[in-house]
């Protein structure tokens, strides 16, 4: 059914088709619409059987999702950003355990300086942790990855982390067509746990391993997610079979064909980004487009064989590996066939920071002219950093960065890009 | 692709208008996105809302930055904001004021554009008699449905019944009908001047 809705509505929706067991829920934004919308359901009954829990963090959170999977329920939750980085010694916990618990991150930037704006910092802070990391282009794709990443989780016995892109995604109004209860049952079977606390038949979960068996134990959670790669196109084709459309896989690729030019990222800008290849190839340039919509596991051989016939390529992301450069780039320089001198890392929308087609078209211009960094920071305003690098060469107690520079800027929120 | 940007104070629904226009463009089978600008909301901070009305599927995600139509719930921000920014020389402009252009200090700026295409609209004082609460955004979103045609009063007042509870509902529904006759009857002594 069409609908016109919010982001976290959709998801919402979509997360009480998949008949959840157990949600637990500690607010931060731009996640918490989500979670909102789920309790709203769970107490007009209309999402039973399933247990609402509020805790007192995001650590209680994921504590709570575990204990609930371990015990046979299908769990969810949801967080962003600090959130995200309070519970991550349960993340790595809930992949080392195997439990399917599926989870939206909406992705949020990463303090300090405190921002509550889009990037994608924090859920790459979380890339090795084992998890199954999708990433949504569209609200359309966030609900639909969700029914996918519940028959995945299960099916590997593995958490799912689905991100979309916080407030971009989550609060906005777009049409999506929400799938009904007998599509999403006919896809998702009910859960039948690997391993399960049952007191008719104990078992421990959560054994201390030492060096004897540890290296098995991590080869094996490395295992399963290469098993993934080979899950997740096969989950989307069932999907499209059940559903009608195209979501989640691997990768999409979009004017791919004779593209000397080739724009790799994740998420909603790839929107954006597509409009501007549009105008592109419209003046006649060869430039195309690779979604990753699975990040974790790094689809190696798929993003290979679309970057084959490439000249270039230029990675557009929104996250930065502090003194290295590009996160994502550095995954595709590896399955690059051509040289890693030909992958231009281009950082952009750091703590929400509108990416325009303008900003990229100038960019990607560059780049065909051979004329751009390995590693651009899109639309940075160098007059501001020279001017505090100065003032540290000139003054030992140059006070805080981040104050200083809001001082230069004067009155926030009268900029409209 | 029409685009409308919307500029207001937290807590005067700015975000809730560019959703309902949403909502009425889909009721009308168009593609629409609406988005906020994304701040930490505070009552009284400039806000910003966007919405984008296709007949195809919408994938740009950045700011409107050259609006076609842009409605103005707040008249102390024209001295804050820069409201006006990119504006399209055929653009539409809806400002919640009884003033007019004249007395608001814009006659130069508005000499730019197409003067038919420039409305102010009590929308606040709309809103007090109809709702009893300073909340100009269903009047305004009545005001640009005359002013633009984009849209029909039918579908904002459909959008408003989809997201409201009854009676605050029908208040704001006979608010936007009140500035939507507002601005056809400013439209038609322009035509007939």
């Amino acid at each position: 059914m069409l609908k016109q809705i919010e982001g976290s509505a959709a998801v919402a929706e979509s997360v009480a088709l998949c008949r959840p067991q157990v949600i637990c829920a500690y607010p931060i934004s731009p996640q918490t619409h989500i979670v909102e919308g789920l309790g709203k359901l769970v107490a007009a009954g209309q999402l039973k059987p399933c247990e609402f829990i509020n805790v007192e963090s995001e650590f209680a959170a994921m504590s709570v999702a575990i204990g609930a999977s371990a015990a046979g329920a299908r769990a969810y939750t949801a967080t962003a950003s600090q959130g995200l980085l309070f519970m991550a010694e349960a993340v790595f916990n809930a992949a080392g355990l195997g439990l399917p618990i599926v989870m939206t991150v909406a992705n949020r930037a990463i303090g300090a300086p405190i921002n509550i704006w889009n990037d994608h910092t924090d859920a790459l802070s979380q890339r090795d942790c084992g998890w199954i990391q999708l990433f949504a282009e569209d609200n359309q794709e966030a609900l639909d990855l969700h029914i996918q990443a519940f028959r995945l989780a299960e099916e590997l016995s593995l958490p799912v982390m689905v991100c979309m892109d916080g407030f971009i995604l989550t609060h906005a109004y777009e049409r999506v067509d929400m799938p009904t209860q007998e599509q999403v049952d006919a896809y998702l079977p009910p859960y039948e746990p690997r391993q399960v606390l049952d007191p008719a038949n104990p078992v421990s979960i959560g054994a201390m391993v030492g060096p004897e068996a540890f290296m098995e134990v991590r080869y094996l959670a490395h295992a399963k997610q290469r098993q993934a790669l080979e899950l997740i196109p096969a989950w989307a084709g069932e999907f499209k079979r059940i559903f009608g459309r195209e979501s989640g896989g691997l990768t999409h690729t979009y004017r791919l064909e004779d593209a000397e030019t080739v724009v790799v990222a994740l998420g909603s800008v790839l929107g954006t980004i597509k409009d501007t290849v549009d105008e592109m190839r419209a003046g006649g340039v060869k430039i195309g487009v690779l979604g990753i919509s699975c990040f974790r596991p790094w689809p190696t051989v798929a993003v290979r064989a679309a970057l084959a016939q490439a000249k270039r390529v230029v990675v557009l992301e929104k996250s930065l590996a502090v003194g290295v450069g590009g996160i994502v780039s550095n995954n595709v320089s590896a399955a690059y066939p051509g040289s890693p001198d030909n992958v231009h890392t281009v950082i952009a929308g750091l703590g929400g920071r509108a990416i325009t087609r303008g900003s990229l078209q100038k960019v990607f211009d560059q780049a065909i002219a051979g004329k751009l960094d390995p590693v651009t920071f899109l639309d940075l305003d160098y007059s501001i950093v020279d001017r505090v690098l100065k003032r540290e060469r000139e003054q030992r107690r140059s006070g805080p960065i981040a104050e200083a520079i809001l001082r230069e800027l004067g009155v926030v929120a009268a900029k409209i890009g | 692709m029409f685009q409308i940007r919307i500029h207001g104070r937290g807590g005067q629904g700015v975000v809730t208008a560019a959703e309902l226009l949403s909502v009425a463009g889909f009721r009308e089978g168009r593609h629409a996105q609406a988005f906020p600008s994304f701040g930490s909301e505070r009552t009284g901070a400039p806000v910003v809302a966007f919405c984008r009305l296709d007949t195809k599927p919408i994938r740009l995600r950045e700011p409107i930055l050259a609006p076609d139509a842009l409605i103005i719930q707040d008249p102390t921000l024209l001295h804050q904001v820069d409201v006006f920014g990119g504006l399209t020389k055929d653009g539409y402009i809806l400002i919640n004021t009884s003033r007019t252009f004249e007395e608001l200090g814009l006659e130069e700026f508005a000499s730019g554009f197409r003067p038919e295409r420039l409305y102010t609209v009590p929308a606040t004082e709309f809103a007090l008699k109809h709702f009893g609460r300073p909340l100009p955004n269903a009047a305004l979103l009545g005001g640009f449905a005359a002013a633009t045609q984009q849209i029909s009063l039918e579908s904002v007042s459909a959008a408003i019944r989809e997201k409201f509870p009854t009676k605050v509902a029908e208040a704001n529904i006979a608010a936007a009908a009140e500035a939507f006759a507002y601005v056809t009857q400013q439209t038609q002594e322009a035509a007939s001047a």
